[in-house]
């Protein structure tokens, strides 16, 4: 392919040209060496994208088998109709065997191909032991350029959802009636409390609203435990019921998101702010372990140089580069 | 003892021949020349707009219309279809379930017209969603509205159609979609026990009715080539069944316990290569289902020894009905009475059979029953585990299978010398006649009825009224089956099925040349991606209206098993669709799978859309029953490879798609 300029594929990645959105996803999942710096510029020029500013990045998580996928879909179709337009990554494990993947979310989504404003990209976690997968953080920001609303669409209970915090603006757990493990996570604050929980496959009326109170209960025991996120002391999470094959309760979940949007107004940059002096140290913290945060003058100390960074323009992997070759260089120095 | 002239036997089952093509008229034509044969009962194969609600001019349909059956869009096709043939003299087993209450409202409504009272009709409606979901992908509507049509089809035939059999559950193709003996007994089983409860949920049969409801319950089953095996599991089913319907449902009359079933014997064993040695294959697995006479099906369809090519023609299936017709006349199986009363053998592996069969019900059950474990796609996956299985017991040589993996030198076939005549075609311009005889039926009707009937339609589909009685109205109406689908699809939606394939687990030995075999191909993908910086990215798409994804399924599976990353979109997607997901995606490589003969409108149209969305580089594959004549056209319109029954070895594919995917990264 002929080498293109990074500013005109910003310009028609913010125009949410899906061939372009495309290119760019494969550029931020490439992980050749002489791509990162095609990366770094792309995601630079990106940065200051209108729509990403306005935007919501949602995350969707919890346990396999609960409908996440149809639940996207129906959340993508009913978000498209208000007129906003949907960018979704979907998240799916790779085999430790193969390094292979199925990659399934698709085959639950039903829409419709000639819609401009719908983008569905999927993601295996290749080798992200537990975590999102590689170019997660990289393809949301791509999409979050594009689209109104991004969707991170990604399995499990465990790693994955404290990533998650750094890349959503709004954490939305899902679980299904009967979901004893994840009110056990819950009460015992081995999990983060979402932003909004949602109890999915709710088509049996009793079923469900036993399901809602019994997460009541869990919320109230995971507060009394002192669990929970701290940070967010005004904002006491819903629980709605959904049913994504019968598409109740979808349209109550947007007003949610949209409230959960609207409450973060003030806090939202920081918020962000924070994903991203998180995602600054994982990238770092990977490639280097923690000989490379000690060199560099200890977690707290590059805590705060990422910060005053980000501020200064920088964007996570220009800083990640840049503390590389401070390392490197420091290195060299080291008798 | 045997004495030349009349001796008493027993009455032979039914026979049949599953068929329809191109149109109504063509179709009623190849049944009385059937019924002329001597078959005794009529199989009515609907095409797959048909099966799925779709009329001919919708989008959807096209390449479809007539290709796996006849379509019948309206009552005029429906009389067209029997024309001649009266239906209080005819047994009619249609093989249609998410249309069921459809096409039976335009058979009932058929009858009246030719002055029959409902009430005599025989046949059978074959009515089983959950199978659907599992394996044949003919569903349309979410499963809890899906079974509300079952029920209502089921509550209405019981008070007024007495002799039908309202649902034919089948485990038919859950043999076809991998099934081991155990699991087609089990699955089956727990499907007629959603079906029941189903029916006893809606209250409109009184208790004392329903040991009808029970007795009409009928099965469809598979036999395959293991045929001692099958015998066995044809005495289990009788065994459980007495059981489920005695010790669940308090059944006391034992004719209402019978388990009554009719079989098509196992199309997934016939071979490509040397097709001729189906028909021996054919016989021995009529051979399972007829011998007990304590388990004899009461009705059977063989398919015909060339199905592995493509679609059989009428000599091909008075082959398969000779054959029925020498075992049960000019044998003497139906002089004695049961042959294996008493055998050990026999009946210590019924009962291994029984015992493994109850305890996988008891797990579906305890899993909250069939429609829980469809949803949550428990069943799905333990079938595409088993199909994974099967398959490669026959790659590395476990399983014989003659003139594939064993006996493969042989002279030349007289019967295939000329490939393309050894095969029906159907006439392309099939689709366009039905689109113009649609537009005339539109136009002759009387609209204003047409709109009241679909009103009606759609309050009773919101209530829990019967849906057969305003359904038959409709029929009158002259409403379409598109017409009637689309009114219920605004009030229930349309459902997605579990694919199955993400949380498949496939074993694999950890050395010999198999095992060789896929470390060689991890290591080729491994070194692609250090060389491509992403890792190759294969789509697997299904376009068209054909349901069966047990191909698309296996190579998904095996794709990820060689460390492909795959994106599998499930059945019934558009050509539309596949270029925007290939797009969106950004894949490496696409693989179609076609199994209803629409390939040739369905592949080059993808391949012409992937070009003008500027995907013009990324190579396809397909996969299918594709003759040799088509796969040569296909190829000449830049389709890369065409795989057929005949390249069973998965392996061998997965190193085409390798290369394929290195030489596009090289030319790049």
């Amino acid at each position: 392919m002929p080498p293109s300029d990074p500013h005109d594929d910003a310009q028609q990645v913010m125009a949410a040209n899906k061939a372009a959105v495309s290119r760019a996803l494969n550029l931020v999942e490439d992980r050749r060496p002489e791509a990162q710096t095609g990366v770094t510029k792309l995601l630079a020029e990106l940065k200051d994208a209108p729509k990403a500013a306005g935007g919501h990045r949602v995350g969707l998580t919890g346990p396999p088998g609960v409908g996440k996928s149809t639940l996207t879909s129906a959340l993508a179709r009913s978000v498209r109709q208000r007129g906003r337009t949907v960018g979704v990554v979907a998240i799916d494990p790779s085999s430790i065997r193969s390094g292979g993947s199925l990659l399934g979310d698709r085959a639950r989504m039903s829409f419709d191909p000639s819609d401009e404003g719908l983008f569905v990209r999927s993601l295996a976690t290749a080798g992200v032991v537990g975590g999102l997968a590689y170019a997660a953080n990289s393809a949301v920001r791509v999409l979050a350029a594009a689209y109104d609303m991004v969707v991170i669409e990604t399995t499990g209970v465990g790693q994955s959802e404290i990533d998650i915090v750094h890349v959503a603006d709004t954490v939305v757990l899902v679980i299904q009636p009967g979901s004893g493990d994840v009110l056990q996570f819950l009460k015992a604050g081995i999990m983060e409390i979402p932003d909004i929980l949602v109890v999915n496959k709710a088509d049996h009326d009793e079923l469900a609203q036993r399901a809602v109170s019994d997460l009541r209960g869990a919320l109230q025991t995971a507060h009394a435990v002192g669990a929970g996120s701290g940070q967010d002391v005004n904002w006491e999470t819903p629980i709605l019921a959904t049913s994504a094959t019968q598409g109740t309760g979808i349209d109550e979940l947007i007003d949610t998101l949209d409230e959960h949007r609207q409450h973060l107004e003030a806090t939202l940059a920081g918020r962000r702010r924070q994903g991203e002096v998180q995602w600054t140290l994982d990238l770092f913290s990977r490639k280097h372990g923690e000989h490379g945060v000690s060199t560099l003058g200890g977690l707290a100390q590059l805590k705060a140089r990422a910060e005053r960074d980000l501020d200064g323009g920088q964007t996570p992997l220009s800083l990640c580069e840049r503390l590389s070759r401070e390392y490197v260089t420091a290195l060299g120095k080291t008798p | 003892m045997a004495e030349y002239g009349k001796r008493e036997r027993d009455r032979p089952w039914i026979m049949r021949t599953y068929s329809g093509h191109s149109t109504a008229a063509a179709s009623n034509e190849l049944y009385r020349t059937n019924l002329a044969k001597g078959q005794t009962g009529l199989s009515v194969a609907f095409d797959l707009p048909t099966q799925t609600g779709y009329d001919a001019d919708d989008p959807l349909a096209r390449g479809e219309v007539g290709k796996v059956g006849v379509p019948v869009s309206h009552i005029g096709d429906m009389r067209a279809l029997f024309d001649g043939l009266p239906l209080d003299q005819m047994n009619t087993s249609m093989t249609i379930n998410a249309t069921a209450v459809w096409l039976l409202s335009l058979y009932v409504a058929a009858a009246q017209d030719q002055g029959v009272d409902p009430s005599v009709l025989r046949g059978t409606t074959q009515n089983d969603i959950i199978k659907e979901y599992l394996s044949r992908g003919t569903h349309i509507f979410p499963p809890a509205a899906s079974m509300r049509l079952t029920t209502d089809l089921i509550t209405y035939t019981v008070s007024e159609v007495p002799k039908w059999n309202p649902i034919n559950i089948c485990s038919y193709h859950l043999q076809e979609a991998g099934a081991t003996p155990t699991q087609e007994l089990a699955y089956a089983l727990v499907t007629a026990i959603g079906v029941l409860d189903a029916v006893k949920a809606t209250g409109r049969v009184p208790e004392s009715d329903f040991g009808k409801v029970v007795g009409r319950m009928s099965f469809f089953v598979n036999a395959g080539i293991r045929f001692v095996e099958e015998l066995c599991k044809m005495r289990a089913f009788v065994e459980l069944w007495d059981r489920v319907t005695r010790e669940r449902y308090g059944v006391t009359d034992p004719k209402q316990r019978r388990f009554r079933y009719g079989v098509q014997v196992n199309s997934l064993g016939l071979t490509e290569q040397q097709p001729e040695n189906n028909v021996i294959r054919i016989v021995l697995e009529m051979l399972a289902v007829t011998l007990s006479k304590d388990a004899r099906a009461r009705a059977i369809q063989l398919p015909a020894w060339n199905e592995a090519l493509g679609l059989p023609r009428p000599w091909d299936q008075q082959w398969s009905l000779r054959a029925q017709q020498i075992l049960a006349d000019e044998s003497d199986l139906l002089e004695y009475a049961d042959l294996f009363k008493g055998s050990e053998v026999v009946e210590a592996q019924t009962q291994r059979l029984v015992d493994s069969a109850w305890a996988e019900v008891q797990e579906v059950l305890k899993r909250g029953g069939a429609v829980e474990a469809v949803e949550s796609g428990y069943i799905k996956q333990r079938l595409v585990e088993s199909n994974a299985a099967r398959l490669r017991a026959i790659e590395n040589g476990d399983r014989v299978v003659v003139g594939v993996n064993k006996y493969v030198e042989g002279a030349p076939s007289p019967l295939t010398e000329n490939l393309d005549e050894a095969i029906l075609t159907v006439d392309p311009e099939v689709d366009a006649s039905q689109r113009a005889a649609l537009a005339r039926w539109k136009e002759e009707r009387d609209n204003a009825a047409v709109e009241q009937a679909l009103a009606e339609l759609q309050r009773v589909a919101k209530t829990d009224e019967n849906m057969m009685t305003a359904s038959i109205a409709a029929a009158h109406a002259g409403v379409t089956t598109g017409e009637w689908a689309n009114t219920l699809r605004e009030v229930w939606g349309e459902y997605r099925a579990p694919t199955g394939v993400a949380g498949a687990t496939v074993k694999t030995s950890g050395s010999g040349p198999a095992a060789e075999t896929i470390a060689r191909l991890r290591k080729r993908l491994d070194e692609l991606e250090v060389r491509m910086g992403r890792r190759p990215k294969l789509l697997v798409g299904k376009p068209g209206l054909d349901g069966h994804s047990n191909g698309a399924e296996q190579i998904a599976i095996k794709a990820r098993d060689v460390g492909f990353d795959v994106v599998y979109e499930g059945i019934r997607v558009s050509p539309e669709q596949i270029v925007a997901s290939a797009l969106e995606e950004g894949v490496h490589l696409i693989g179609l799978s076609i199994l209803s003969g629409s390939h040739l409108a369905l592949v080059p149209e993808v391949v012409r859309r992937l070009r003008d969305a500027g995907l013009g580089d990324v190579p396809v594959v397909a996969g299918g029953i594709i003759p040799e004549a088509d796969a040569e056209r296909l190829r000449r319109d830049g389709v890369a490879a065409v795989y057929t029954p005949k390249d069973f070895e998965l392996d061998n594919i997965m190193s085409d798609l390798i290369d394929l995917v290195d030489r596009q990264h090289a030319a790049e």
